[in-house]
């Protein structure tokens, strides 16, 4: 049986890899030609080549970041989703369900309304902070006493600091109309305000996020046999979880300091990863950093169309897609599982 | 010479004086909250000596009082006893059926069902009044009904039910994001009404619908009170004592997410209220009789405890919303650790 399913498997890997490249590619050519206002294909043309002429080009060029950023965000998304579940050994972790997303709001609040940041990277910095100490903190409390961190015990502790740390953004921005309602925005999760220049203050974590969490794929996949057997293997196993998990939280904190908390990226794309290549960290990881770009960029899209003349912000569409496949998974998973 | 007292005897006046030290506590509890009831009249950013309050509730007219205290503290309390009793009653009539603390309704998702529907009627829909309270009612059943079906695949479990009621809430918590923030008149302190519950704005004209709703559902689930209680003994022995229980769930479900509902749509999901009353009703009472009442008081204490800190003991104005969910989520992660330890199945 599972020399059956192995080698279709092997052949089939390169086949989906180019398959997701061209959705991709075809997304964010989407992702640009589409939106609240209608375009015709000169004026896409003419943008591309950098002409600001009339309204239209002005929206397609005000598109490219936007895009951009999208596939950025999924990206980061789907590979620290991919690296949490590795890392925990646990199918219902993801940013957003381990109140990590939280955390990093939390501080940005706490950092804009008492200590008064402005800059692009001190944001980026708190919000790094913030996302590594509410997992930290999150885990230990999911994974003390018996049975270890079973996917309900984490789920509830990060159920329970989500509600109290949005309870303190509230207690921190409420005292402050002037920046309340620029958080309470953010905190809804888009990627509508994107710039090339606020980007390219986020560029370097993401890079070493990404860096990190895939030279980690090896290492996953000797944990994913056990922390024991890893150790067997000359794994130091502890090492190992540190700096993947180092890489997961740099992607998560950096991308919510630009995008606001976006849920379910990470959840859902990992599992949509092993069920088309499999569980080899090192073919899941890439892929699953591809799937959570073209996810981002499809719901920003669908955001985009149907709502109009508004828009849907992205984080909104992402938990309608994400939380019915949270369900599923909870329903799919044998009880004693859980 | 004394005879000894047959056993049968023994039995009768044991249950005699529990129940009697059980309504003493109950009254004990009533009292303490009339006595807070009483402190939030009095106190405020100025202090009003009891009998001018007790004046004012008589319904003479003292100038500048009347208006403190009659207008802006009476209609607060009022709706912090009957929303915090509300939820109090629902919370624990759900963990007592589902036999686990776990399973209150804002954990599970109800408050924030009956929440997205009520921030539907008023922006979208533009309604107000009761309109709003039947439609939170019908689509906090809704959400119950779609997290039970859900969450049964052969049999019920605890542990599913949970899991997928932290899905559900999380889509409609991102609806009501989203809803709110294309509102016209779109402020922070609708925003946390909506997400966290706060009492801020309720009118004295919102406490006759909620308190009809509280003595109707309330009413209906306590006279359901021994059949729940069977309940926890499992479904089979509760059968066996004679307890319809497919009726007495459905009537138990109905008639909480009835009262969550309608608290929901007047105050917001004040949060963890319904998680939080059952639990530290028990602490006061022990396991042994049934939680109801005592939950709706601990409940109706803690609302008003909390709304009070909001408004005076903080540095600056918060709804009770934001109060209670910072007390919850440190005791929800208490209970994570606790069952931990008593290695219990978590």
């Amino acid at each position: 049986m599972i020399a059956t399913t192995r080698i279709p498997l092997r052949q089939s890997r390169p086949v989906w890899l180019a398959l997701m490249l061209a959705v991709l590619l075809l997304l964010c050519a989407l992702s640009v030609a589409i939106g609240t206002r209608d375009v015709d294909w000169p004026d896409i043309i003419a943008a591309l080549q950098g002409r600001i002429d009339n309204i239209s080009q002005a929206a397609i060029a005000a598109r490219i970041p936007r895009s951009l950023l999208a596939l950025l965000a999924g990206a980061a998304l789907g590979l620290s989703g991919a690296v949490m579940q590795g890392i925990t050994r646990n199918p219902l972790a993801d940013p957003g369900i381990l109140g990590v997303n939280m955390g990093a709001a939390l501080a940005v609040a706490i950092g804009v309304a008492w200590f008064g940041i402005v800059s692009a990277q001190a944001y980026i910095w708190v919000a790094i902070l913030g996302a590594g100490l509410a997992a930290v903190f999150v885990y230990t409390i999911g994974s003390v006493g018996r049975g270890g961190a079973t996917p309900l015990k984490l789920a509830l502790a990060g159920t329970a600091t989500s509600v109290a740390f949005s309870s303190l953004v509230v207690a921190v921005i409420l005292p402050r109309n002037d920046i309340a309602g620029g958080i309470r925005l953010w905190q809804v999760g888009g990627v509508g305000g994107a710039t090339m220049e606020r980007m390219s203050h986020v560029l370097p974590f993401l890079a070493v996020g990404f860096v990190l969490s895939l030279i980690s794929a090896k290492k996953l996949n000797a944990l994913a046999l056990g922390d024991d057997m890893a150790a067997g293997l000359g794994e130091r196993v502890a090492l190992a979880r540190a700096s993947a998990a180092l890489g997961a939280i740099l992607l998560c904190g950096a991308t919510t300091a630009v995008c606001g908390p976006i849920g379910f990226v990470g959840l859902v794309v990992p599992h949509l990863c092993r069920l088309l290549i499999g569980i080899d960290h090192r073919w899941l990881l890439p892929f699953s950093a591809l799937i959570g770009a073209c996810l981002l960029l499809a719901s920003d899209i669908i955001g985009r169309i149907i709502a109009r003349p508004n828009e849907l912000e992205v984080g909104i569409v992402t938990a309608f897609i994400g939380a019915p496949f949270f369900i599923w998974i909870v329903r799919r998973q044998r009880l004693r599982d859980l | 010479m004394t005879t000894l007292a047959s056993p049968l005897q023994q039995v009768i006046q044991r249950r005699e004086t529990r129940s009697r030290r059980c309504i003493l506590r109950i009254a004990l509890l009533a009292a303490g909250v009339a006595l807070l009831f009483m402190l939030t009249l009095m106190l405020g950013q100025s202090f009003t000596p009891p009998m001018d309050v007790l004046r004012v509730l008589l319904g003479q007219d003292l100038p500048g009082l009347s208006f403190t205290v009659g207008q802006l503290r009476l209609p607060r309390a009022v709706m912090a006893v009957l929303a915090g009793a509300c939820f109090g009653l629902g919370g624990a009539a759900f963990q007592t059926m589902l036999r686990n603390p776990l399973a209150s309704p804002d954990i599970i998702g109800i408050n924030f069902g009956a929440s997205a529907a009520a921030v539907f009627a008023i922006v979208v829909l533009s309604l107000d009044g009761p309109a709003i309270s039947v439609i939170a009612v019908i689509s906090g059943l809704l959400v119950a009904m779609l997290i039970y079906v859900l969450s049964f695949r052969h049999g019920i479990a605890g542990t599913r039910l949970i899991l997928v009621g932290i899905g559900i809430s999380a889509m409609l918590k991102s609806w009501i994001s989203y809803i709110l923030s294309r509102a016209a008149a779109w402020d922070l302190q609708e925003a946390t009404r909506w997400l966290t519950g706060s009492l801020n704005g309720v009118q004295m004209s919102q406490a006759g619908p909620l308190l009809l709703a509280l003595l109707v559902f309330g009413g209906l689930l306590i006279c359901r009170t021994r059949d729940l209680e069977t309940l926890r003994l499992g479904d089979d022995t509760a059968a066996a004592l004679g307890t319809n229980v497919a009726m007495t769930r459905i009537v138990v479900i109905v008639t909480a997410v009835g009262l969550i509902a309608v608290a929901t749509a007047m105050t917001g999901p004040i949060a963890f209220v319904a998680f939080l009353s059952g639990p530290i009703a028990a602490r006061i009472f022990g396991q042994g009789g049934s939680l109801l009442i005592p939950a709706a008081l601990t409940g109706a204490a803690l609302v008003l405890v909390g709304d009070f800190c909001g408004q005076f003991l903080l540095p600056s104005r918060y709804p009770v919303g934001v109060v209670t969910g910072a007390l919850g989520a440190p005791y929800l992660i208490y209970l994570i650790l606790r069952a931990n330890r008593s290695g219990a199945s978590l």
